[in-house]
């Protein structure tokens, strides 16, 4: 007989954190195709960190530090705020955030796609490494430090130091960059750039269009360290 | 020309801060270098244990037991670490170090059944398979970062600071970047890798609670979870690892290696292994967490007798890097022409940045870490180990103590006024301890 999907319903008020990511952690991939909402959070942490099947977890309300920390193919959708580092380290998957994200969103993230749908606060994207993150309005200072692979799109507008000591992640905002840090510069937007903006702005269900973003990335001056250089840091 | 009577060498110039500021002048960068500091400080060669005698009883050496075996990361993890040696292999990464030298690390840390551990660049599939018992370290650069791993691993180490470089990060130089070195860590091959010295997502032991709360629903409460920090505010440093919830403390003296960093920075930041020890041991006594969170120290660990030293005075068990690599082959004097040719000399050569050991252990050289056998690398650590083991043993049994976590600071005394006031140890022959407060 063909089963169908459920939804789960989990309430932190009544049951405890561990209680739910141990849950989540000994889903199976044929139990993935279940929703689960979460009601409640009240701004626990580490809500739904450490998912590694392709479940669908909507969180109603506000969450804590590390919410969908480590993600592996989960969908996780947060009808809130969140607090430091959401998706942090993220392998695959998708974070959804309705709300505002605290700093470091996306930390070192690996892959997968993070939307915020608010403003992201300092060092959004600070280190990442594959993942893609789109933020429908502004980001704080620092955001995308040593960031090494994956792109940071900004709709709105960018905080001071974007880029800085950036490596091979690619950063496109729409709206004002209060200063560029070390070794971050303007480039042209090429087609292929526009094609995955294109793509991008469509996965996060933003309202824009490529061709009004500019694009930045690294000088790659600092590549090697060079006593020359020793001035720009 | 040698020396010759009546040339006066200065005591604040001599020969070697000649050279260096020769070296300043003519290359305009500091000088960068591997290993950890060099001068000569205070340590466990400054301490002796009373044997006993009339008002002692020893045990019976080769006849009556003395244990070793170790539990590490029992306050909170469901899994805690059970180890059959206090000795375990200090965090280095493979990148600073060849997969050879750090699968010669795995087996001969799992030959004598204890630990051994990641460093910055990720878990290689090698070093999991050589390692019975591998800890995972959370770095700020987060490089090779996995859960996969993460719940791979047997415990965590959330990595603050190294005793060579406290409140320094790290670079792994270009020529040491090979194919699988830049995948690892999601990087072009041939460029500078930057290791933060900050983490990228906390700042703070508040933050550091949470950041450890994730970890332990990331793993289900099942590995210890580490904080290793290097010394130098050790006392309150270890407070606040407590506060922030670690099952174990690695502490990490200014002797402890590096695999690159600045000369000025090895050599002038950070305190001794010896009152490192003191510090964190009186914090873990102070807030009644000693031996319920765990301590692990290493820095400068050479021998048994340093191995039974660090435990008398509190440690739960030891940590070793610069002298596991040369267990396994660093500085050997079969490489000495090779040595000669780079300008140094085997028991000198410190340059691990630049990737050329003639040993085959830091290097990312193909050809140069085909030298290194796992197996016998492997062999020579856990003989290596197990000699540091039987001394250890010889000195406890000789002190009566059956167990090396019965060793106690009351079977100790120093040797110099420098070595009681940092140990609190009463100076030999004496009751005197500089500044008076004991343990």
């Amino acid at each position: 007989m063909e089963s169908y999907p459920q939804l789960t319903l989990f309430d932190l008020n009544q049951e405890t954190l561990r209680d739910l990511n141990l849950q989540l952690h000994n889903l199976t991939d044929e139990d993935a195709k279940n929703s689960w909402k979460i009601t409640n959070p009240k701004g626990k942490h580490a809500i739904a960190c450490g998912l590694k099947v392709p479940v669908s977890v909507e969180i109603d309300g506000h969450a804590g530090y590390y919410c969908a920390g480590m993600n592996q193919l989960a969908e996780v959708t947060i009808n809130g705020n969140v607090g430091v580092g959401v998706a942090e380290n993220m392998m695959t998957g998708l974070v959804r955030v309705k709300g505002n994200a605290s700093q470091s969103a996306g930390a070192t993230g690996r892959g997968g796609l993070l939307v915020i749908e608010g403003d992201a606060s300092a060092r959004c994207g600070i280190s990442m490494k594959g993942i893609d993150i789109v933020v429908h309005g502004s980001i704080g200072h620092m955001s995308a430090f040593m960031g090494q692979a994956g792109r940071l799109v900004v709709n709105g507008d960018a905080g001071e130091a974007l880029g800085d000591s950036l490596y091979e992640a690619h950063i496109y905002v729409r709206g004002k960059v209060r200063s560029l840090g070390a070794d971050c510069i303007e480039k042209p937007m090429r087609d292929g750039h526009i094609n995955d903006l294109e793509t991008l702005i469509e996965a996060s269900r933003l309202d824009a269009k490529a061709s009004d973003f500019r694009r930045y990335g690294s000088a790659r001056k600092l590549y090697n360290f060079n006593i020359d250089n020793a001035s720009q840091y | 020309m040698k020396k010759q009577p009546g040339m006066r060498e200065s005591a604040t110039f001599d020969r070697d801060v000649i050279h260096e500021i020769q070296r300043a002048a003519e290359k305009g960068i500091y000088d960068i270098r591997g290993w950890g500091a060099k001068r000569k400080l205070p340590h466990f060669d400054d301490l002796v244990f009373l044997g006993a005698s009339m008002s002692r009883y020893p045990l019976e050496g080769y006849r009556e037991s003395c244990s070793t075996a170790v539990v590490l990361g029992d306050r909170f993890a469901k899994k805690p670490l059970h180890l059959d040696i206090p000795i375990t292999i200090a965090g280095m990464s493979f990148g600073a170090l060849s997969a050879q030298a750090k699968e010669s690390l795995g087996r001969g840390a799992s030959i004598m059944g204890t630990s051994t551990t990641t460093g910055d660049g990720g878990m290689t599939p090698e070093e999991r398979l050589s390692s019975k018992h591998l800890v995972y370290q959370l770095l700020p650069s987060r490089y090779g970062m996995n859960p996969d791993d993460l719940r791979k691993a047997d415990a965590i180490e959330v990595v603050l600071g190294q005793g060579a470089k406290p409140g320094g990060g790290g670079m792994l130089l270009g020529q040491k970047i090979s194919d699988r070195v830049a995948e690892m860590r999601t990087l072009p091959r041939d460029i500078d890798q930057r290791s933060a010295c900050r983490h990228p997502d906390w700042t703070g032991p508040d933050d550091l609670a949470i950041k450890i709360l994730e970890l332990r629903e990331i793993t289900d409460w099942e590995k210890p979870i580490y904080i290793k920090i290097g010394a130098t505010r050790t006392y309150y440093d270890t407070m606040l690892a407590v506060k922030a919830g670690a099952d174990v403390i690695v502490l990490d003296g200014m002797q402890g290696g590096t695999g690159a960093t600045q000369e000025v920075f090895i050599e002038h930041v950070g305190i001794p292994t010896l009152p490192a020890i003191r510090l964190a041991v009186e914090a873990l006594i102070e807030t009644d967490m000693h031996r319920k969170v765990q301590l692990i120290v290493s820095g400068g660990i050479r021998s048994g007798a340093d191995v039974a030293k660090a435990m008398a005075m509190g440690a739960d068990a030891v940590s070793i890097g610069t002298a596991a690599l040369i267990a396994i082959g660093d500085n050997s004097p079969e490489y000495e022409d090779d040595y000669n040719k780079l300008g140094t000399s085997a028991g000198f050569f410190d340059d691990f940045q630049e990737g050329k050991d003639p040993a085959g252990i830091s290097t990312q050289d193909e050809e140069l870490a085909e030298r290194l056998d796992p197996e016998l690398g492997g062999r020579r650590l856990a003989n290596y180990l197990r000699v540091l083991t039987l001394e250890a043993q010889t000195i406890a049994r000789a002190c009566g103590k059956s167990h090396l976590h019965n060793l106690e600071p009351e079977d100790l005394v120093a040797l110099t006024i420098e070595a009681a006031a940092m140990a609190k140890i009463p100076l030999a022959g004496t009751d005197w301890i500089p500044g008076n407060k004991s343990y």
